[in-house]
């Protein structure tokens, strides 16, 4: 036995000759592996005598290492064999018996498939793919792009033509695999999808309508004709389904493509689908929007501006040097911003609807919520009644939606001088040519432009479009060729039949379908990013000039602010003003966005965050994506798709002051 | 991360021991099986050497010179592999030779009439949507195709879910299995063995992408009009069509099927153009109108004999052998499981098989003494099946190497017979019973109540049926449809509401509308679409089951299948007769004959089958075994499945669908005795 571990000892030299080797051995190593191990032991018999040494530390790493791999192939092993239903027995010995899942139990309720049911997903869920590429992406052919981590592409489009750069072509995955998973074990439609299956949902009346987010709608019917696709398979699934019409599920962004949808089936061609005044009437049952950023999002205007929304910030804050370095050889907040002024379909979040509905320089709709109340509630989970007796808070002034300075956003209106940026020279690029090949087009600006930004000290909504249009001239150049953001006067005058207007809400009609409803339904109770502190960078040359101000904290008595960012109720990303509003007051009734009085129904779910490890990311959570997630939507849906109607679910479900905040924005109706 | 790396790694180490022991077909799943084996015995010997240890302390050495060496090969794999990663992509010696794409490319093609690919039996994937408690957990995932890992977590359970309900020929209740929608479906079938993927590769390289390329993914275990009925796959496919025809700048459509999706697609031919609600009410110009031209790959018009053993038997060629090496293993109730017999009962739940019976009883197939094929040499057929270099202008050779034999011809008409000299004798000294004989007496005198759960419907047969059934020695094309019908009635009855086998007399009888007449193309007439191109492409160059000598089995016990194919049957030295089994040319599954006949005379020019005079074109590729390990499967394989890899048949899609036409291509262009053989076969046109 001693002899024969001493035999093993030159294999270290082996090694030697491995290294050697590998090059041929890399070809063929299956068929190689087995002689090798052959020539291994033939020469280890022959110096077994010769060297007796002790264990070194190489065979003592090797022991180790093959011990590892028996305990892992063991363990495997073990759980390859475990019965399929031992997790669930261990599950229900700690937790008791699991309730049935939800769509079991609705089952069993007798619900079944009767709407067809179209899923339209956001920005950022959906899968991309590549199916042409440059020779470094050799290999990838088709393979997930994004949604996987590890293959970070330059996913950058034509700056010009928002359309794909010449040699590349990143197309969306079809399917329900487009958005089910966004990366593996974190589900996006995966749970609602299971529990539709459940009730007899499968492919043929199942349909994600997925399409290429980085671009703006237009676009993706004339470069995919991915409308066309759509309108094509809700006629068909109204066919072959008996001619139930179908239930439209939209998520986030997806609402407002939805949105645009609606209108460019029934404008004529060649500009819309000619589909007839009366198409979203014959096919479409009901729309349920799930966290509509109808109006925009207050966090695009600093992920344009600057390229960091909360989490970047506050990423900056605790280690300063991480976002700022060159990490391997790239500067990655710049190439973030430089990727994503090239996504056209960002800039169809932008805050819509101007000081009108955001609120202007000392007003805003939302001035009177309490954070500290909202706190208080988070805790016991009482329905709203006592929000707006917090008078002794300080009001904040939302409508300020991007200040310089902390003080600044906090004093009256009257005592801020604004220096007028539109006018002001840009100035030359003092940027040094080494930054040429990092595109932003704040190199396109000098020192006197950044600081022209600076003095005009405080932009609302309104001067927000101004602002990007200083620092970002080509992209909104391109992205206003595709998008709007005003409120119409006048909807019946001619140029709001052009489809830049169509995925605003406040510049369209509902199309023209008595028997449609549409629900909003979304997240509250999470603080959600309403207005920003920015501060000027300390770096000059190459990097963003600005950035969220992260010192800025409001202290005990303004508990809105923290890390330089303003919250509002909301459920992370949209605030509830911007998902509710459309459905509480804009289309509430007949109204002039509304002609044909479609039913509108809010339905609210108010945040709990997870209440044991098990639950993985909560069944009653309000936040944006794990929403997808939450038992009472998902019954809501179900229930909606087996046939019920708004009434049926019981109307309203409101927790926020949507309405109370609703009715102070005074839009013509 | 490394742990999975190491993991597979044992995967790949085993393979090379599991196919030494010729487990041809089976490799897979007797690979996973191993790799699982070796798992738990390597668990096993540290076990064994932990118990050791606590007693003789002194013999710890061993356990940890098992760890050593373990942890050693890992290191080593571990190191080779991040080598192999590090690898320049171009290196001299790993020259791949450039894709067909990329060139044609260059040529200047690029992508314009929209294509659909109709994938066959087998390949498609199929996923759980709904299933037993057993199948817990699979929600969506694929119980076919992928890496069937549930096969050997709980093999009874997948059967279950992948069987349809013996009477309707639909899912069993609380049962939902459904085809897995997109290119997706049937590009990998497993890891690694692609099916289309490659030609999707290189249609992408021209400039396909999800918009003008779609698969048309559909239940392939169902009958054809039931894909319709359940699925709406029929209606599906029309829609998609008609979508990409418009979306494209009105270019008609190219479509690939390949297999039993040729079939299939004959079916959906018929079935748009006929009025609703039996069809699709595209009205008779929706094939004119949106079809460009139908590329098949190994079609199998005409039935594939294959299948006639799978019903019969549950056994191929692959199966027969293993048993005669080792008798024991298929039979044994191994995981007390009789493998074969469970196959057989699942297989005989999918009415899409019975679609692949041959078809044009005699006439097409050969009577006891005769047979289109008799005059095939297989000796020369193997000479050029072993030397690939010799055969590129073959076809006048062996030719007149033929004239110089003098060989006994085949009696390949006999699909089935019963020992090997009822397949040689001329048919005077045949014992024939004709098909009034095949009454079945279904006394249940040996119907042992015993065997419990009725499995296949043989066991409902008695021992002397079963002899009758043996005593008859000889069975043609069309008599094989009356011995299943006998053997099992039930299923037969099923299926021939959705297929038929005949040849039509009289095309314009009214009972052809009907939809079980639609998948047989010497039943059906081409739809009125003049400027529509048929092409058959397929390989030849393999030998091919065509007809099969079988025997009774000798075991006696219930729940077995009482046939089995004759496996000690062999021929003389360079015969056709091989293990049981008569081979001719094909492409390993459909023989040269149901592949090239329609496109090289039931179709070609203005037929009663094909009334408006569509041109066909006859594509063979001469199968050539890769010649390097390098190659994978072959760049010019002609094998059913791998014939999707191979460079010509590649380079002829892209050429179609960029525009060309079928003369461009340059016509026919044949290497079997495709013409010589059709010419035998006496059919009115």
């Amino acid at each position: 036995m001693v002899s024969r571990r001493k035999g093993s000892e030159h294999k270290k030299a082996l090694n030697l000759e491995f290294r050697i080797d590998k090059e041929d051995d890399k070809r063929e190593k299956e068929r190689e592996e087995k002689p090798i191990i052959k020539k291994n032991k033939q020469e280890e018999n022959e110096h077994r005598k010769r060297d007796l040494k002790k264990w070194s530390c190489v065979n003592s790493c090797c022991w180790f290492i093959g011990c590892m791999c028996s305990i892992w192939w063991f363990l495997l092993f073990l759980y390859n064999a475990m019965p399929a239903s031992f997790p669930q027995y261990v599950t229900e010995a700690i937790t008791g018996p699991v309730p049935d899942p939800l769509g079991v139990k609705l089952h069993k309720e007798g619900l079944k498939a009767k709407h067809p049911v179209v899923f339209v997903p956001g920005i950022v869920t959906g899968v991309l793919e590549l199916w042409e590429g440059h020779q470094c992406a050799e290999g990838l052919f088709r393979k997930r792009l994004w949604g996987d981590p590890y293959a970070g592409l330059s996913m950058s489009l034509d700056n010009e033509t928002g359309l794909d750069p010449s040699g590349v072509r990143i197309r969306p995955v079809s399917g329900l695999v487009a958005a089910d998973y966004f990366a593996p074990g974190y589900f996006v439609w995966a749970v609602l999808i299971a529990n539709l299956a459940r009730i007899g949902y499968e492919t043929k009346n199942m349909y994600m309508a997925a399409y290429d987010w980085r671009i703006s709608f237009q676009n993706t019917e004339v470069r995919d004709q991915t409308l066309s696709r759509i309108k094509s398979n809700l006629e068909l699934m109204v066919a072959t389904n008996g001619g139930s019409k179908v239930v439209v599920i939209p998520h986030s962004m997806g609402v407002l493509y939805f949105l645009h949808f609606m209108k460019w089936v029934e404008a004529p061609a060649p500009m819309g689908g000619g589909g007839g005044s009366d198409w979203c009437a014959k096919h479409i049952k009901a729309v349920m929007n799930i966290g509509g950023p109808f109006l925009g999002v207050p966090k695009a205007v600093t992920g344009l501006f600057s390229a960091e929304a909360k989490e970047i910030a506050f990423a900056r804050a605790v280690a300063p040097g991480v976002l700022d370095m060159d990490v391997f050889g790239f500067q990655t907040l710049q190439h973030v911003m430089q990727m994503t002024h090239t996504w056209d379909s960002t800039m169809s979040m932008i805050p819509k609807g101007g000081d009108t509905i955001w609120g202007g320089l000392d007003w805003s709709a939302e001035d009177d919520h309490d954070c500290n109340t909202k706190k208080i509630k988070s805790n016991d989970t009482q329905p709203m009644s006592q929000n707006g007796k917090g008078s002794s808070v300080k009001r904040v002034n939302y409508g300020r939606i991007i200040s310089f300075g902390k003080d600044v956003a906090e004093v009256n209106s009257s005592k801020i001088e604004q220096m007028d940026f539109r006018g002001a020279v840009k100035g030359s690029n003092l940027a040094n040519t080494t930054c040429r090949d990092v595109w932003t087009e704040y190199h396109d600006m000098g020192v006197e432009g950044i600081k022209a930004i600076a003095d005009y000290k405080i932009y609302t909504a309104g001067s927000i479009l101004d602002l990007l249009h200083f620092v970002a001239p080509k992209m909104m150049k391109r992205g206003s060729a595709h998008f709007s953001y005003g409120v119409a006067d006048n909807l019946d005058d001619q140029k709001y039949v052009h489809y830049r207007y169509w995925s605003n809400p406040l510049e369209t009609k509902l199309p023209n379908a008595p028997d449609m409803e549409i629900f909003s339904m979304y997240g509250v109770g999470i603080p959600t990013e309403r207005a920003s502190v920015y501060k000027l960078s300390p770096a000059a040359g190459c990097y963003i000039p600005f950035q969220i101000d992260t010192s800025a904290e409001g202290g005990l008595d303004c508990t809105c602010l923290r890390g330089g960012v303003f919250s509002v109720d909301g459920d992370e990303t949209v605030p509830v003003l911007n998902a509710g509003f459309m459905a509480a007051k804009g289309w509430r009734g007949k109204t002039r966005f509304n002609p044909s009085g479609i039913r509108t129904y809010i339905r609210e779910y108010y945040h709990a965050p997870p209440g044991n490890l098990l639950e993985g990311r909560g069944t009653q959570s309000g936040a944006r994506v794990d929403i997808l997630g939450n038992f009472a939507l998902i019954e809501d849906i179900i229930r909606v798709a087996a046939g019920a109607t708004g009434e049926d679910l019981e109307g309203d479900q409101v927790y926020s002051d949507i309405f109370k905040w609703s009715e102070r924005i005074n839009l013509q109706l | 991360m490394a742990s999975i790396l190491r993991f597979r790694k044992l995967c790949y180490l085993e393979p090379v021991k599991c196919s030494s022991l010729g487990f041809g077909s089976f490799e897979t799943p007797k690979v996973d099986r191993k790799c699982e084996n070796v798992a738990s015995a390597v668990e096993e010997v540290s076990e064994k050497s932990k118990k050791k240890k606590k007693r003789q302390p002194k013999e710890w050495r061993c356990i940890d010179y098992c760890c050593w060496i373990i942890g050693y090969l890992c290191t080593t794999w571990l190191l080779l592999l991040f080598l192999y990663h590090c690898l320049p992509a171009n290196l001299p010696g790993l020259r791949v030779p450039e894709p067909p794409g990329a060139r044609l490319k260059r040529e200047g093609l690029t992508a314009l009439h929209p294509v659909v690919l109709v994938p066959g039996i087998v390949t498609g994937g199929l996923e759980l949507w709904e299933g037993r408690p057993c199948a817990e957990g699979l929600f969506r995932q694929r119980l076919w195709g992928g890496s069937f890992t549930e096969i050997f977590k709980r093999p009874l359970c997948w059967l279950e879910h992948l069987s349809l309900h013996n009477e309707t020929g639909l899912d069993p209740p609380g049962i939902r299995v459904r085809a897995v929608p997109g290119l997706v479906a049937a590009d990998y079938f497993a890891p690694g063995y692609f099916v289309w993927a490659v030609l999707i590769e290189n249609l992408a390289r021209i400039g396909y992408e999800g918009k003008n390329m779609y698969m048309a993914a559909y239940d392939w275990r169902l009958s054809f009009q039931n894909t319709e009925i359940r699925d709406q796959a029929l209606s599906k496919l029309k829609s998609k069509i008609e979508l990409m025809y418009v979306t494209n700048g009105s270019k008609k459509v190219v479509v690939v099927p390949h297999s039993m999706g040729v079939i299939y697609f004959l079916h959906f031919l018929k079935w748009v153009e006929s009025p609703p609600p039996m069809g699709g009410g595209g009205g008779p110009g929706w094939c004119a109108k949106h079809i460009k031209a139908i590329m098949n790959i190994g079609p199998a018009f005409l039935g594939v004999p294959k299948t006639v053993s799978n019903m019969l038997s549950a056994e191929a060629k692959d199966i027969a052998v293993i048993r005669a090496v080792a008798p024991g293993i298929l039979n044994s109730k191994f995981l007390r499981l009789q493998t074969l017999e469970h196959v057989m009962r699942v297989c005989r739940t999918w009415d899409s098989i019975i679609s692949l019976l041959p078809k044009g009883g005699e006439t097409v197939w050969g009577n006891l003494d005769w047979s289109p094929e008799e005059e095939h040499d297989c000796d020369s057929a193997k000479k050029m099946f072993l030397q690939p270099t010799l055969n590129e202008n073959n076809t006048n050779h062996s030719d007149e190497k033929r004239r110089f034999q003098v060989k006994e011809s085949m009696k390949y008409g006999r699909i089935i017979s019963f020992g090997k000299e009822a397949s040689e004798l001329p048919s005077s000294q045949l014992p024939t019973l004709g098909s009034e004989e095949f009454k079945r007496t279904r006394s249940s005198s040996n119907f042992d109540t015993s065997c419990g759960e009725v499995w296949t419907e043989y066991d409902e047969m008695s021992r002397e049926s079963i002899r009758k059934v043996a005593e008859n020695k000889a069975y043609t094309a069309r008599s094989l449809i009356d011995l299943l019908r006998f053997v099992a009635p039930k299923m037969m009855q099923r299926t021939e509401a959705h297929f038929s086998h005949g040849i039509a007399e009289n095309l314009g009888d009214p009972k052809y509308t009907h939809y079980k007449y639609w998948s047989n193309p010497l039943e059906t007439k081409l739809p009125d679409a003049p400027d529509m191109e048929i092409y058959c492409l397929y390989g030849v160059g393999i030998p091919t089951e065509r007809s099969y000598v079988y025997k009774l089995s000798p075991s006696d016990k219930c729940k077995s299948i009482p046939f089995q194919i004759d496996s000690s049957a062999d021929g003389s030295e360079g015969g056709c007769l091989k293990g049981g089994v008569y081979f001719v040319d094909g492409d390993e599954s459909v023989p040269v004959l149901s592949a090239g006949f329609m496109c090289a005379k039931g179709w070609r020019g203005r037929t009663r089958f094909n009334p408006s005079g569509i041109a066909t074109y006859i594509r063979e590729h001469q199968h050539k075994p890769p010649a390097s390990l390098l190659e994978g499967r072959g760049l010019e394989s002609g094998a059913h499945v791998d014939i999707l890899g191979n460079v010509a048949l590649i380079e002829d899609v892209l050429r179609v669908a960029a525009g060309a036409t079928g003369a461009e291509l340059g016509g026919d262009r044949i290497y079997s005795d495709i013409i010589k053989m059709s010419e035998r076969i006496n059919i009115r046109l």
